[in-house]
């Protein structure tokens, strides 16, 4: 139980520059998302705060005490690697009771934690076997076990899941989210899938080339991205991104991108004939019966591209005034090429960015 | 698919089998003079198989050589034993514990892989006087030990490269050090690298022969050397020499009958992904 608090936290390697001056700061018991694309600096900072790599600048704080002279073990932290590490040539049992050991833990002790921890993680049949013997799916376990044992105060995963398959990840996903909710431990979670950062994080923090883009919770961050990369990065099927200009006569305000000109329905901080980027979540467009529920204006007629059915969802790629955008659409369109089709925007979720800055325009 | 026999692969095989007599013929003499009496072997008839065997070879050989035997023994299992731990020692460091200049010293470490012994035997006769260790074992199983090293270091250094840098660092967050991270992960996943380097000590020194007979006394002379004064006086009963050489060839025989799959699957660790 811990609050962790990055201050102006540097990493250098040689003379390159990878973190610069995070600030950050992960309450006790939150569960929070470092994501962003490889090279982002997220995985450097997971590892500064493990004690794995040295910190160039700044500090790190755990539970109000600079850390950045503690020895990994001191810091009482525990991490889960992508690859699991689990030693090879012990049992699962070996495993999960090696840090204790190393503790000086009485035999009574080890074997009553590590049961406990076995129990939780429904590893218990399998505490004689060697990791070579499991499936990925207990290596995770066993991973996540032998770093449950310890009681830690904050939690640390490194990509667990990437080297699962599609289904076992979203089932691991779960029992993750529900592993955290019964322990309540400070956990700070690296990955590069945005799906693990919407679905896990009480927080997610999004990073590219070593800075900070944006600290929200997962509704935020997609309702209110601060910046182009942050709009584009989080959200599958990405949002749809198109240069427009904005307009205002009067009381109302429109955007035109090229031959489609949508009204803006809330008063913008724009100015006329301001050149902006503007952002469309594919869910936010609509067909069907939901088209009926918005305004008139808000309703057009595009033609189809390609239609691709999802069991219970469509994407549909069209085009509206020359501009190509995919919709995600409940139910199943069958559509094909060239057809029109009416389609809803709701234009209150539309979003603007700063052609140039790239910076959210609210 | 069945092959085709052509000519080429009859006179392939032709040669192959040729190589293969040739190759083994010392080795038959040394067979066939070993069964034979002394009063039996002659130029004219060496080829010939023994009309009275002389099992006594054997024995009459073990029996002058007990003593290089057990000096060799003792050398080998000291020397292989040293050099293979403190190589293994050598590769962590150099694969897991990456010093700024430690790439530089592994490089030089490599060199020695590369000199002959003769070129370092009056350098190493006067270093181990000067240490007083020349004439005894110790002093020899030190130069093995030494000479060792670079090859031992090699074989460890690679071998460890292939253990993932996380097993490392799941260890160090668990609470083990350098020595705790070795002797706990890192020794009991080095069995095949131990097996490579113990092979390769093993019969390098056990076939030594020039450093034995410059740096020991008679009394601690290896195997290779009492086989050679077994056969160097006036007048030789080529039967004890020959019946000595194959004594002296048994343990690496044995041994690479017994550990040779290990030593192809170790030299081959990790070349193909598992």
């Amino acid at each position: 139980m811990a609050q962790v608090e990055l201050r102006d936290v540097v990493k250098k390697f040689g003379s390159t520059q990878v973190v610069h001056g995070t600030n950050l700061t992960i309450e006790d018991n939150e569960f929070i998302v470092l994501v962003g694309p490889s090279g982002c600096g997220k995985s450097t900072i997971l590892r500064m705060i493990a004690g794995l790599e040295s910190v160039s600048g700044g500090e790190i704080r755990i539970a109000d005490k600079p850390i950045n002279e503690v020895d990994p073990v001191d810091r009482n932290v525990a991490m889960v690697f992508q690859n699991y590490a689990l030693y090879p040539h012990m049992t699962v049992f070996d495993n999960m009771a090696f840090s204790l050991k190393m503790a000086g833990d009485s035999k009574q002790e080890i074997l009553r934690k590590v049961n406990e921890a076995a129990e939780i993680l429904e590893l218990s049949p399998y505490l004689n076997r060697k990791p070579a013997e499991l499936s990925g799916g207990q290596r995770q376990r066993v991973a996540m076990g032998r770093a449950i044992v310890r009681q830690p105060s904050v939690f640390l995963f490194d990509e667990p899941l990437s080297n699962l398959d599609a289904q076992l990840r979203t089932q691991m996903r779960m029992e993750l989210k529900k592993l955290h909710l019964k322990m309540k431990t400070t956990t700070i979670y690296v990955t590069h899938d945005q799906v693990e950062a919407m679905t896990l994080a009480d927080k997610i923090v999004i990073l590219k080339d070593g800075f900070i883009q944006q600290v929200g919770s997962p509704v935020e961050v997609f309702e209110r991205p601060a910046n182009r990369f942050v709009a584009g990065f989080i959200g599958n099927p990405p949002i749809n991104m198109l240069p427009g200009v904005f307009h205002r006569e009067g009381e109302s305000s429109s955007v035109t991108m090229g031959a489609l000109t949508l009204p803006v329905p809330e008063a913008r901080n724009l100015q006329d004939n301001q050149r902006v980027l503007v952002g469309i979540r594919p869910d936010a467009i609509k067909a069907g019966d939901s088209v009926t529920r918005f305004p008139k204006e808000w309703r057009f007629t595009v033609d189809v591209v390609v239609a691709e059915i999802l069991g219970g969802q469509s994407l549909l790629e069209f085009t509206a005034g020359k501009n190509t955008m995919i919709a995600e659409l409940e139910g199943r369109i069958l559509a094909r090429q060239g057809e029109s089709m009416e389609l809803g925007f709701d234009l209150n979720r539309l979003l603007f960015f700063d052609p140039e800055t790239e910076l959210a325009l609210y | 698919m069945r092959r085709r026999i052509t000519p080429a692969t009859i006179g392939l095989y032709l040669l192959l089998v040729l190589l293969a007599v040739a190759y083994l013929m010392p080795a038959y003499l040394t067979f066939v003079t070993a069964l034979k009496f002394p009063a039996d072997i002659s130029l004219p008839q060496s080829w010939e198989f023994p009309k009275d065997v002389n099992y006594s070879s054997f024995s009459e050989a073990f029996a002058l050589l007990k003593g290089n035997i057990a000096n060799s023994v003792i050398l080998v299992v000291a020397a292989t034993l040293l050099s293979t731990v403190l190589g293994s020692l050598n590769g962590y460091v150099f694969s897991k514990w990456k010093f700024p200049g430690s790439e530089i010293i592994f490089t030089l470490f490599l060199f020695g892989m590369f000199i002959p012994y003769q070129v370092i035997l009056i350098p190493l006769f006067q270093t181990l006087r000067a240490m007083n260790l020349y004439g005894g074992l110790p002093g020899l199983i030190l130069a093995h030990v030494v000479y060792g090293l670079p090859i031992t270091s090699l074989i460890f250094r690679n071998f460890y490269a292939q253990i993932p840098d996380s097993l490392m660092e799941s260890a160090t967050l668990d609470g083990a050090r350098f020595f705790s991270i070795y002797t706990r992960i890192i020794f009991p996943l080095s069995i095949p690298g131990f097996v490579v380097t113990s092979l390769w000590q093993f019969t390098q020194i056990w076939n030594e022969f020039l450093w034995g007979i410059c740096l020991t006394r008679h009394a601690d002379n290896p195997i290779t050397v009492g086989l050679a004064q077994l056969a160097g006086g006036q007048a030789v009963s080529w039967n004890l020499p020959m019946a000595g050489s194959i004594l002296a060839a048994l343990p690496v025989l044995l041994i690479y009958i017994v550990l040779g799959r290990y030593f192809i699957r170790g030299l081959l660790a990790g070349s193909v992904k598992e």
